[in-house]
């Protein structure tokens, strides 16, 4: 089905159910519970569910495949952004502008560090992909002010020339529908959000996900998988290692451009933080956790490190005591105490302690996690299945 | 006029003379072996042959076109395929997908975008693929990751890797080096049964006499850096300059 064998077109249509009705699936607690706050369907955080997750299915494409680490990928969602912020300033709102042209001005920014990078491989790589990316958020950051407004950020004000504005919306919007729409839907203690932005992104990064599937699936995936397993042999086949190298590269490169500019489709400014290289180190850390070179995996850890960024990072000492209230207090305090280093300002210690477990106990990734767990539950219900064959042998059925 | 022919080839590496004036003509459908004690500079020829090297002066034409100068990739797209003397094989993809990928190189050149084309609707690509399987007897193995396999049939599927694109010239480095009797017994079957059925040249580097001397019909022998002979088999048994080469001036 649309070109995909079974298998795949499994799993992109589990994608498709849960992307669809993430507004329910994560939004399982009602709305004044005390667990209201682990709650993640609020617009901004699914939205960036899915942004991150286009960001990584793109990034999976060059490490997944070939093996390349790049560390500086941040450069080309940056670029993305500024791009897409420099449509809604000359043109207007329609994100119809912004989008194409965010892709294409990363996707022209990928190929010259591409080329130049692709000449290493290795630690050498990742090191020119960092240096690349740091030179780019610099420029942002100082040198390039005229282009990038420096650290204010980029935004759009009211006498930019916006040529195509007329009296159309003035937020970023898809031929009228504006990204910021919201409808709710309240069911019993629930309330519900349909994002307008988020169906947008989801559908988009749908459309990447089906292209990372065809493109994982096509000889182009093969050559690139060869390249990881042994670059001589591809050379004595007869192969261009560098070409296939340089596409996966522009590829992933263009995912993190749309990526760049569908965030600031959703909110229209930018700033040079995006580009830093601890943002090129998420989108690994993403990977990895969800599992390298899987299809599912760089989606599944998108929306894990994204998770647990907002939601760790809104717990604070209150929301503790209130959870350890009914202890003594010379227990609670010292609870609170301990549990306080791990969210708010210190979430990042959770992810560190999380992706080490992660590391070590499933080097495949949270994919991987899932498939030793289906595992479990085949290899138990083929037990209770053998137990009942062998009682129906004992026990003919009677006649 | 030979299909490979080396004329003049010199090579120092700082002040060593690994290569001085070799010339060499390797005859169309014929089996030239090379051969040499260690430190000959057999090793840096096949280098030179196959572009990872290049000369310092000297002239190397593979069918009337110079290979000097010409990346691997573009040699091999001339016609000639090399296997190492450890098997260089894709380890982590399939017996299967380890010869789909020469298939693809034979027919859509070093370079082709073709990402969004499915593997699975190449027909062509598989029958050729399963056809060289059946032919060095490893259909069966066709799903087995490469890695997993005994170095005997890593050595078959690199031969198979070689042999779907259908190479005018084949070297072969060493090709029985470190295997057992059985196995190089094996490999002599294989290279003899290759060249029955299809019209090949092969220039084989080895150090097994027992290997040169059950394949090759020409035989050139090569001591520091510089051909001493070239003979029939029949001839360089004896030969005294490959006496003196091998044992020294030393009469046993």
């Amino acid at each position: 089905m649309l070109g995909l064998n079974s298998k795949d077109a499994t799993l992109f249509f589990i994608v498709i159910l849960m992307t669809m009705l993430a507004p329910f699936l994560l939004n399982p607690f009602p709305a004044e519970s005390a667990m209201a706050q682990f709650n993640a369907g609020y617009p901004d955080l699914m939205q960036r569910f899915v942004i991150y997750g286009i960001f990584a299915i793109g990034f999976n494409i060059l490490f997944g495949l070939t093996g390349y680490l790049s560390f500086g990928h941040a450069a080309f969602l940056g670029v993305g952004s500024y791009a897409a912020v420099w449509m809604y300033k000359l043109l207007n709102f329609n994100v119809i502008y912004a989008l194409p042209v965010a892709v294409i001005v990363a996707g022209l920014f990928s190929v010259v560090i591409g080329y130049v990078s692709l000449r290493r491989s290795g630690i050498y790589f990742s090191i020119l992909t960092l240096a690349f990316a740091q030179m780019s958020y610099n420029l942002a950051y100082s040198v390039l002010t005229p282009i990038t407004n420096g650290e204010t950020g980029l935004q759009v004000y009211n006498n930019d020339p916006q040529m195509f504005l007329g009296d159309g919306p003035r937020n970023p919007h898809f031929f009228g529908l504006e990204m910021r729409t919201n409808a709710q839907l309240d069911l019993g203690a629930w309330t519900f959000n349909f994002p307008l932005g988020y169906y947008f992104a989801a559908i988009l990064m749908l459309a990447s996900f089906y292209l990372a599937i065809r493109i994982f699936r096509s000889p182009m995936g093969m050559m690139l998988r060869a390249i990881k397993s042994n670059q001589t042999r591809m050379s004595y086949t007869g192969l261009n290692t560098r070409p296939y190298m340089l596409a996966a590269f522009v590829i992933s490169g263009m995912y993190a451009g749309l990526a760049g500019g569908l965030l600031a489709a959703m909110d229209p400014l930018t700033g040079a933080e995006r580009m830093q290289w601890t943002a090129s180190g998420e989108v690994v850390l993403m990977t990895i956790l969800g599992g390298v070179g899987t299809l599912l995996g760089p989606i599944l850890g998108a929306g894990f490190i994204k998770y647990c960024e907002k939601i760790f990072s809104k717990i604070n000492e209150n929301v503790l005591h209130r959870w350890f209230e009914a202890l003594p207090d010379w227990i609670e305090n010292p609870l609170v105490w301990l549990f306080a280093r791990f969210v708010g300002e210190g979430w990042h210690l959770t992810l560190g302690l999380l992706f080490m477990l992660v590391v070590i106990f499933l080097p495949g990734g949270l994919v991987q996690g899932g498939q030793k767990i289906g595992a479990m539950f085949r290899r138990r219900n083929k037990n209770a299945g053998g137990a009942e064959a062998r009682a129906a042998q004992q026990n003919p059925p009677a006649e | 006029m030979g299909i490979l022919e080396v004329k003049g080839v010199n090579k120092r590496f700082g002040g060593l003379q690994a290569l001085g004036d070799v010339n060499l003509s390797v005859a169309e459908n014929t089996v030239h072996a090379i051969i040499g004690p260690n430190g000959a500079g057999k090793s840096t020829l096949l280098n030179v042959l196959v572009g990872k090297l290049i000369p310092d002066s000297g002239s190397v034409m593979f069918d009337g076109q110079s290979v000097l100068g010409r990346k691997p990739h573009e040699i091999n797209q001339m016609g000639i395929s090399r296997v190492f003397q450890t098997p260089e094989i894709f380890a982590d993809l399939t017996v299967m997908e380890n010869v789909m990928i020469p298939c693809f190189a034979r027919r859509d050149g070093a370079f082709r975008m073709h990402a969004i084309e499915r593997v699975s609707n190449e027909k062509g690509i598989r029958e050729e693929a399963e056809a060289i399987l059946e032919d060095v007897a490893m259909l069966d193995k066709r799903d087995m990751t490469a890695s997993s396999m005994s170095r005997g049939d890593k050595r078959r599927l690199e031969m198979a890797m070689c042999l779907v694109q259908e190479p005018r010239l084949l070297l072969l480095d060493e090709p029985t080096a470190g295997m057992a009797r059985a196995d190089t017994n094996n490999t002599i079957a294989l290279l003899k049964e290759i060249k029955q059925k299809r019209d090949i040249t092969m220039c084989i580097i080895e150090h097994d006499m027992h290997v040169v001397f059950s394949l090759a019909e020409r035989i050139t022998v090569l001591a520091q850096g510089t051909p001493l002979v070239e003979e029939t088999p029949e001839n360089i048994k004896g030969h005294p300059k490959v006496r003196e080469a091998y044992l020294g001036e030393a009469q046993v």
